[in-house]
């Protein structure tokens, strides 16, 4: 398959407005913040994971979890720090297998197909990835989005046939106008929040299916982060987005569906105003609550 | 706020004993200042007193009479050529072993073995090398690298055996520098071009190296001035003249093939202890030499302070 060719296009969901913002859970005296949200239907099952147990060296950091990631909407992992969270995160796109010690049982597809089964390379560009913290390449603002888009062949796409796609994925992630005039800027001259959309662009430019983001407002101030928010929104249109998050006002602002883990243990799993809104376990209850975390 | 909280305060309320440690610390960075300032300054004295262009201009004559003995237009181009040579060795062995040691390293015990003997290299004293070089290249299949006699015996001397001698004096130097650049990126970097489907190689090539540029190019200009000052090696190795005699006809091959001397083989022939005893044309050598490793020195320091700028967010 050509890299540089798009992949078929994506059937466009319709989004609506949610009828009614949704009371806000037990606030423990915290200012009450109403937000609106749009809603995004579920669409088809993007990745599966099944009963799927990670463990660090005879540790396990998650225990059995299975989960469908679904098109069109964000999913929000959330729970205390060492929950597992971001380990399963990692293993969505094999990126856990770079710690030795790692071990994974359990079955993960990717549009029906075992991830083991695809070329690791190849996944991760489907399945792509944004890290807490920025981290764009020490080269043009232009350069970092090519990277992503070069495939390691011996012939390398020139910039001509580079620069439309480039461009688009900027546009995507909300930066180009931004950075229009001079793209070839070193990316790391750009503010936090800046270089954290760009990395989005560079992890969007080969159109993956699936986005998974790693905390990706941590290390910004709440505009950027506002700024981020908003373009998750936009994006889950083509994409099935996982975010991990311990902030959980963000998890419902964004998220459409939040799954709650806890010890390595998927607690709950269920659309946002459903988890945040009616908990089925205590210990949702608990955290949600403020009793731990 | 009390002196004793405030390190950037007065000193006269510290107790003796640490009065009397700070100004000790002082007056040893104050020494070391003039020390270096005395050597430089003597030396440029003495320098411009000396130096001539004809000097630098013309070819070393074996003369007792010093006004007819020549220049060093040859130990000049003998530096140039082993400062290049042998870190043109040096840099991509260093570069290599250091992406090995910090980007693969397994099995543990090769590159605890690959680490130890970086560090044995860097402590090994230059004589102690050329030593060796000598009787390595010594050995009978190894007579197309350097001088032989009319007999067939090889000599096991050349410039090009000086390069390769000398640029394991600089090796340690582009490993560490090179080393210290990949361990300072964050992990998430490298974990970002993976994230990207991309090879380890390729992130190798395309953003590590690319970050670790600065912190070769110093590890590279410290090489080279390791290499422009060493003089046990070119003595041993260089052939003992002071011209530079190639050995075959090809132009490069054959002057590398052959013999020849610099700066530091130069100064030590005309100082007292050689066999030149013209001690004004060993000063006019050593400050042109001091002048080069003050220049390589400047060039690492503008390099450490350009690449100060880059920087991620931790």
């Amino acid at each position: 398959m050509d890299p540089l060719m798009p992949p078929p296009p994506i059937r466009r969901i319709v989004v609506d407005r949610a009828p009614a913002p949704v009371p806000v859970p037990e606030t423990n005296g915290h200012v009450v913040q109403t937000i609106t949200r749009t809603k995004a239907p579920a669409g088809p099952e993007r990745m599966l994971a099944d009963t799927v147990t990670i463990a660090y060296g005879g540790k396990i950091a998650v225990n059995g979890v299975t989960l469908p990631v679904r098109q069109g909407e964000v999913l929000a992992l959330i729970g205390p720090s060492g929950c597992g969270k971001t380990t399963l995160l990692r293993t969505l796109n094999r990126l856990t297998e770079l710690t030795p010690s790692a071990r994974r049982e359990g079955y993960i597809a990717l549009d029906g197909e075992d991830i083991d089964r695809l070329e690791v390379t190849e996944l991760r560009r489907r399945v792509a990835m944004v890290f807490q913290q920025p981290n764009p390449f020490p080269m043009s603002i232009f350069d970092n989005v090519a990277y992503a888009l070069r495939e390691q062949s011996r012939k390398r796409p020139g910039k001509s046939v580079v620069q439309p796609l480039v461009v688009d994925a900027l546009q995507r992630a909300g930066l180009y106008d931004e950075v229009r005039d001079d793209l070839d800027r070193p990316a790391l001259r750009l503010s936090g929040g800046q270089q954290q959309r760009l990395c989005i662009a560079r992890a969007i430019a080969t159109r993956p299916e699936v986005l998974l983001m790693d905390e990706p407002c941590s290390a910004l101030d709440p505009r950027s982060t506002a700024v981020i928010e908003a373009l998750i929104g936009e994006l889950r249109r083509d994409l099935a987005i996982v975010i991990v998050t311990h902030n959980l006002q963000q998890a419902y602002r964004v998220g459409d569906r939040v799954a709650f883990m806890y010890l390595g243990d998927l607690v709950e799993y269920g659309p946002t105003e459903q988890v945040f809104g009616e908990p089925r376990a205590q210990r949702t209850r608990d955290y949600i609550g403020g009793a731990f975390g | 706020m009390s002196a004793r909280t405030d390190p950037a305060g007065s000193s006269k309320s510290w107790p003796l004993a640490d009065r009397a440690m700070l100004a000790l610390c002082w007056a040893a960075g104050l020494l070391l200042v003039a020390i270096a300032a005395g050597i430089v300054l003597y030396m440029a004295a003495k320098g411009v007193q000396y130096l001539r262009p004809s000097l630098i201009f013309s070819h070393p004559v074996a003369d007792l009479d010093q006004s007819k003995s020549g220049g060093f237009l040859d130990p000049i181009l003998g530096t140039a050529l082993i400062v290049l040579g042998a870190i043109g060795i040096a840099a991509p062995l260093g570069v290599a072993t250091a992406v090995w040691l910090t980007e693969y390293g397994r099995p543990a015990w090769l590159a605890r073995a690959v680490e130890s003997g970086v560090e044995v290299l860097a402590g090994t004293p230059s004589i102690v090398l050329a030593l060796f070089g000598l009787t390595f290249f010594a050995q009978q299949g190894l007579g197309f690298l350097s001088t032989t006699g009319a007999s067939g015996a090889v000599f096991g001397r050349s410039l090009f055996i000086c390069c390769v001698v000398l640029s394991l004096e600089a090796l340690p130097l582009v490993v560490g520098a090179t080393r210290e650049g990949l361990l300072a990126t964050p992990r998430h970097v490298r974990e970002a071009s993976y994230a990207l489907g991309k090879t380890r190689a390729a992130t190798i090539h395309r953003v590590l190296l690319p970050v670790a540029r600065p912190n070769i190019a110093t590890g590279c200009a410290l090489g080279m001035g390791r290499i422009a000052g060493d003089t046990a090696v070119v003595l041993l190795l260089g052939g003992g003249a002071l011209t530079l005699e190639a050995n075959g006809g090809i132009p490069l091959l054959g002057t590398l093939k052959g013999t020849g001397s610099t700066l530091t083989t130069y100064v030590y022939a005309n100082s007292p202890s050689g066999e030149g005893n013209a001690p004004e044309k060993a000063y006019a050598a050593a400050f042109l030499l001091l002048l080069v490793v003050l220049v390589l020195n400047w060039v690492v320091d503008r390099i450490a302070r350009g690449s100060e700028q880059l920087g991620w967010i931790r």
